[in-house]
């Protein structure tokens, strides 16, 4: 079942959109058309579908429009062009009111510096969803423990995010965002900022939750080994255009460009 | 010579306008100046009814809450323990009341302020000259009106105090907000918190550091007030100051300079040491 629905999706900053948006269909780079025009496209009239349950990574180097795709999605940031739906409804046509509690319900999102309340608790970061929701206290702290069980952060509950290193607080990101109960996750390069040996353990320890949750997952990387071990499918974007969208089989053994197989160059070797 | 012609005379309307609104609004003017005068005869009633030692405890206990420091709290009880020493414990107790009552209304109208400053930069092009103006206009520019609309006594002096005291608040308020990291606020976005939700559970907090600052800030400069407002007849520590000049007894004078000063540290420590806390907790410094 379709989830997510980006439908000739736009964003462009500046003026000139019209026609930066042509010299982006002609296939000029993000920067000659910033040179041209003053105008900044992110992303050009880009379509996707994302199935319900399945977890649809979005790939490219910093710059490519996927931070922007994602944020799209939640309605955080408002398309120049073409619209997202969820379900059937298109999130830029709803009242604010609605988009923020369609954000509230069914979307969370896990940012690459975490994102946590430095003066909160691991708890009460936690738990800030459920607050945003208006859950009672009580019925909170019993989601909470267990979600802060679950990403495995046992007996920190009480502990400032200062006090934990680059890896628990982003357990804590993940808890934060799976205890609202949304059933989209957006993650924005969530593991980036880790080193290697802890983000293999993050991406294990989401692989084992989204087996029991099956959640749909939008996760933003620019790492194909990570969108490969975790992806159903994989986008690949480039001055804020797909070139490629498939499985990791797909996009490693016929790479559409050479764009994409500078991408996987490491992977096969 | 400046020409005549191009001169302007700004004092016949505003004298107009003062006029106008005694007249009109005496009463409005008075009934509030009355409640104002309830709140702090009540605070300045109960600092100094109560027990000397009492009130040395209060200020022990403030203290090690804000600072959780054994020592800071003790030294700060003693040098309040001096201005009685000093022979000043009355008149400290007169002014450490005013000095709460024109610190609170300045954060009660700080804060909100600071909020709308914070939301565009139209209202902080806007409102950083008119908080420059009523840093730099002379007290008694504007002290000379309030005599004439509350009348001699504490409350123009309240509100002599809380115009100079309430821009470093204002001020901060914006700054510290303006300053709360963009992650953060997009993820309270994000899990579609209300603008309200967002206010007082991600910026406020975030940015209390920085409003603690513009308190601290607040209450040094109020304390700068006490003499002036002595001077239309606010009791207190000020009033000795005054006294002391008036009859060239500089003796006097300085004790009661000294005890403004123990008085500064009291609140600076206090209200700095709690700030400085707050961003440790935070792993901050």
């Amino acid at each position: 079942m379709t989830c997510i629905v980006l439908d000739r999706v736009s964003k462009v900053y500046g003026r000139e959109v019209e026609k930066a948006l042509t010299l982006s269909q002609d296939g000029l780079a993000t920067s000659e058309i910033r040179d041209q025009t003053g105008t900044v496209v992110a992303l050009a009239e880009t379509t996707l579908q994302v199935s319900a349950g399945e977890v649809f990574m979005i790939m490219g180097l910093s710059g490519s429009g996927k931070s922007t795709l994602l944020r799209l999605i939640n309605g955080l940031i408002e398309p120049s062009g073409g619209y997202v739906s969820i379900d059937g409804t298109d999130i830029n046509a709803l009242p604010a009111a609605e988009l923020r509690a369609l954000r509230r319900d069914r979307l969370a999102m896990v940012f690459q510096g975490f994102g946590l309340l430095p003066h909160r608790t691991v708890a009460d970061n936690v738990g800030f969803g459920l607050e945003v929701q208006g859950v009672s206290s009580d019925e909170r702290h019993a989601a909470v423990s267990n979600w802060i069980a679950s990403v495995g952060l046992d007996g920190f509950s009480s502990a400032l995010p200062h006090e934990l290193s680059g890896g628990m607080r982003q357990r804590v990101g993940l808890a934060r965002a799976l205890a609202t109960g949304a059933d989209i996750l957006l993650m924005d390069e969530p593991f980036s900022a880790l080193d290697p040996l802890i983000r293999r353990e993050m991406q294990d320890l989401l692989v084992g939750l989204q087996k029991e949750l099956g959640k749909t997952i939008v996760f933003v990387t620019h790492d194909l080994s990570e969108a490969v071990k975790l992806g159903s499918r994989i986008a690949i974007l480039k001055d804020g255009q797909i070139i490629q969208v498939g499985t990791g089989a797909e996009i490693v053994g016929s790479p559409a460009d050479d764009y994409v197989s500078a991408f996987t160059e490491d992977l096969r070797a | 010579m400046f020409p005549d012609s191009f001169t302007v005379s700004i004092s016949k309307p505003i004298n107009d306008f003062v006029d106008w609104l005694v007249v009109n609004y005496g009463d409005v003017f008075q009934l509030f100046s009355d409640s104002l005068l309830v709140v702090l005869v009540a605070i300045e009633g109960f600092f100094r009814d109560a027990p000397w030692w009492f009130v040395l405890l209060l200020i022990g206990l403030v203290a090690y809450g804000a600072s959780r420091s054994l020592r800071l709290a003790l030294g700060l009880v003693t040098l309040s323990f001096l201005m009685g020493v000093l022979g000043l414990w009355d008149e400290a107790m007169q002014t450490l009341a005013l000095m709460l009552v024109a610190t609170s209304i300045a954060v009660l109208i700080g804060l909100p302020f600071g909020v709308l400053l914070s939301r565009s930069d139209k209202t902080r092009l806007v409102g950083l000259p008119i908080l420059d103006a009523m840093q730099t206009l002379p007290s008694f520019v504007y002290l000379i009106p309030a005599l004439m609309l509350f009348g001699l006594g504490k409350v123009p002096a309240i509100i002599a105090t809380v115009i100079y005291a309430v821009p470093p608040i204002i001020r901060l308020t914006d700054l510290g907000l303006r300053e709360v990291n963009k992650e953060v606020l997009e993820a309270a976005d994000a899990f579609g918190a209300t603008p309200r939700q967002r206010l007082w559970k991600v910026e406020l907090p975030l940015a209390l550091p920085s409003i603690m600052a513009g308190i601290n800030q607040a209450t040094m400069m109020a304390l700068s007030m006490v003499v002036i407002a002595s001077m239309i007849g606010n009791r207190g520590l000020g009033q000795e100051v005054l006294l002391g000049i008036n009859t060239l007894n500089v003796g006097r004078g300085a004790a009661a300079g000294l005890a403004i000063v123990a008085m500064a540290i009291v609140l600076d420590r206090t209200t700095q040491e709690y700030a400085r806390r707050v961003q440790i907790s935070r792993g901050e410094t």
